[in-house]
């Protein structure tokens, strides 16, 4: 490519054109490593401090208590999981189904409208999430959802420990639900670019075989674009466990374990908000900082996960 | 293949020129703030809604603009540690051997009374009463019901439900759960395993940030219970409870309960001016009383501010009652502004002279 693009911009009056904008988009590109890089270093520098008191057990220490100077990341991660694995269950499928219905079944009129309110979910902000949860979500939560699943979930074996305790309304099952209608929007318009990248000839050729509507979207439209569809669900996910606002208002902010997911919670990032600018010794802040770091190092696990689990699965065609 | 080397290497360095110049940003801001010609101070939620009052008469009046963000006592004291503000406010006292530790000196300026506030259906302001080791009780996750034998006992006439208590504590560093806290462990001897602090470890609850976010998290959840200053209670329209003070006579929240508090006050030998106000006797003392505190540099790097930060609180001791008074604030008796403008003597510029 680059060899047919420079041969005529010898010729051309503006010589230093092509290298220019190659040193400028080069430059670009590598901003992006340069800023990691200085996230990276920071985080790890300063959070030096809180590792060299707890030492690894900072990780997996459930105790959170700025009375003691005693940190320990296990009650916010652990939070951060769960809130984000209840929005993946809920978000994921939704998204599907929508993306699904537009691209395969939706009537030509009606397509546009849903795609252009779809992109304006994305757009609103998340605080308006969280003051809509707390505001219009939480008294139903209270008064009708959260009673109904402690009556009817909560004696169950096993799974009922998920649903016990006063319903509250706030708490991590609220939390995660917000997060699904937050990332629903960007996991659908993603899936249904992608389905929509799908050649209408492979899928006519299925039909044509006789294959059903669910054959053609299992067998063909899937794995087609297996590897996108799991960039959307990386996607929501990354935006999922980094969530901030809208988690901080329906969560609860408390720093205790309960297997109940009516209880309130924590999630690194809500923890980071709430405490960053009351933060008033240095192990404090310096703890602040390593639970950043372990967000990061969460992030970056599960993306390397999810990039892993494509490599490993021969690829049938599909977009990158 | 050699080429893309030494971009890696490229990008090395381009990594670290990102960490100087997040370095420089930071420097940048600091100085912008410092630049400011307003006075900015950082901290209490508890007395925001006098201090913003306060901020703008004084703006009326003197043109002088004051930037007082309520992030918290923690954060205030945080913050003029470091420098970035002009003052601080807590309501938790630093004792002496901290401020001497930090430069500072401390003041209080106004008082006020941390009440109680419950959502409950059909329960009015001032209807219900708790006392401390009730109050101790529910925040340790003992009383978990609103018909617990406990309350009732309290509330004979009041028709309690069935309902789950919602537990509201503040999330951020607060000088109003350390007052609080330091409350609920004088009147009830199980408080000791938590302890008195700025935040501490809850047991049960939710947290809100700010005396803001307690208010709205309780006004928001039926059955909730949480404490704030008297102030967000009467502008958020919710339900105080009345307390059992120390000489066992119920006390509602009021100018005259914070005064017969704050009258055993021995401000005079209080080392630093730290001095808390729970839990005081008195028939008529409300038990959870506190004074709130103003932080500023003994040595002012540039004497300007510090001579426009204290002229800012002079104005309010002497020309700022009635402001206080209205929102159920309590001003500083003369004689203890006698003692802090004795302190503001102490406050001086790079080469040590006086401000003032």
């Amino acid at each position: 490519m680059t060899d047919t693009t420079q041969r005529p911009a010898r010729r051309s009056p503006i010589q230093f054109g092509d290298p220019l904008f190659k040193g400028l988009t080069f430059f670009f590109a590598m901003l992006v490593l340069a800023i990691l890089t200085g996230i990276v270093s920071v985080l790890i520098i300063d959070s030096i401090p809180a590792f060299k008191e707890f030492g690894p057990a900072f990780v997996w220490n459930s105790r959170w208590s700025p009375a003691l100077d005693i940190y320990g990341a296990f009650v916010p991660l652990i939070g951060t999981i769960e809130t984000a694995l209840i929005a993946m269950l809920i978000g994921v499928p939704f998204s599907f189904g929508m993306a699904f219905f537009l691209t395969e079944m939706c009537p030509h009129w009606l397509r546009q409208p849903i795609a252009v309110a779809i992109e304006l979910l994305a757009a609103v902000p998340s605080i308006i999430y969280g003051i809509w949860g707390l505001f219009v979500l939480v008294p139903i939560f209270q008064n009708y959802v959260e009673p109904a699943l402690i009556s009817t979930l909560g004696p169950l074996p096993i799974i009922g420990h998920l649903f016990q305790g006063p319903p509250i309304g706030i708490g991590v099952l609220l939390a995660g639900i917000i997060l699904a209608l937050m990332i629903l929007p960007f996991v659908t318009s993603v899936m249904r670019e992608v389905f929509a990248a799908v050649p209408a000839v492979l899928r006519e050729s299925a039909y044509g075989l006789g294959a059903t509507r669910w054959e053609v979207v299992w067998r063909v439209v899937l794995p087609y674009s297996r590897v996108g569809v799991v960039g959307a669900i990386m996607l929501g996910l990354g935006r999922a466990l980094g969530e901030t606002m809208a988690v901080t208002f329906v969560i609860g902010n408390a720093h205790r374990l309960s297997l109940s997911l009516l209880a309130p919670g924590t999630t690194i990032s809500a923890t980071l908000a709430n405490e960053f600018t009351e933060a008033d010794s240095p192990l404090y802040t310096s703890s602040l900082i390593a639970l950043g770091l372990v967000l990061f190092a969460l992030t970056f696990f599960v993306l390397a996960v999810g990039k892993k689990l494509l490599l490993r699965t021969p690829a049938t065609g599909g977009r990158t | 293949m050699l080429k893309q080397f030494g971009k890696i290497g490229l990008a090395g360095l381009v990594g670290l020129t990102g960490v100087l110049a997040v370095v420089a940003f930071t420097t940048v801001t600091t100085v912008e703030t410092a630049q400011a010609a307003d006075i900015s101070g950082a901290g209490a939620t508890f007395p925001y809604p006098v201090y913003a009052k306060w901020a703008e008469a004084y703006k009326a009046k003197t043109n002088t603009g004051i930037n007082y963000q309520s992030i918290g006592s923690g954060g205030g004291i945080k913050q003029i540690k470091a420098n970035t503000v002009d003052f601080g406010a807590s309501d938790a006292p630093l004792t002496a051997a901290e401020l001497e530790k930090a430069g500072l000196i401390q003041f209080p300026m106004v008082m006020g009374a941390i009440v109680p506030v419950v959502n409950l259906e059909g329960v009015k302001p001032g209807e219900m009463k708790l006392d401390g080791k009730t109050l101790a009780d529910i925040y340790l996750g003992k009383i978990t019901k609103w018909n617990d034998p406990k309350i009732v006992a309290l509330n004979k006439d009041v028709k309690l439900p069935d309902q789950a208590i919602a537990v509201v504590h503040r999330s951020d560093g607060s000088g109003t759960t350390f007052n609080f806290t330091y409350y609920l462990n004088a009147a009830s001897p199980a408080w000791a395993e938590i302890g008195v602090e700025k935040a501490v470890e809850w047991p049960v609850g939710l947290g809100g940030k700010g005396n803001e976010g307690v208010a709205a998290l309780v006004s928001q959840l039926s059955g909730a219970i949480g404490y704030v200053e008297f102030a967000y209670a009467h502008q958020n329209a919710l339900t105080h409870t009345d307390m059992v003070n120390k000489d066992g006579k119920t006390v509602a929240p009021s100018l005259e309960s914070i005064q017969a508090a704050a009258a055993n006050a021995d401000w005079a030998h209080a080392p630093g001016m730290y001095l808390i106000l729970a839990d005081q006797p008195g028939a008529d003392s409300w038990p959870m009383t506190a004074a709130t505190f103003i932080l500023v540099h003994k040595k002012q790097a540039r004497a300007e501010t510090g001579k426009a930060v204290l002229a800012f609180f002079d104005w309010a001791y002497a020309d700022g009652d009635k402001l206080a008074e209205d929102l159920i604030y309590v001003p500083m008796p003369d004689k203890v502004v006698d003692l802090v403008k004795t302190e503001w003597k102490s406050v001086t510029d790079a080469d040590g002279k006086p401000v003032l």
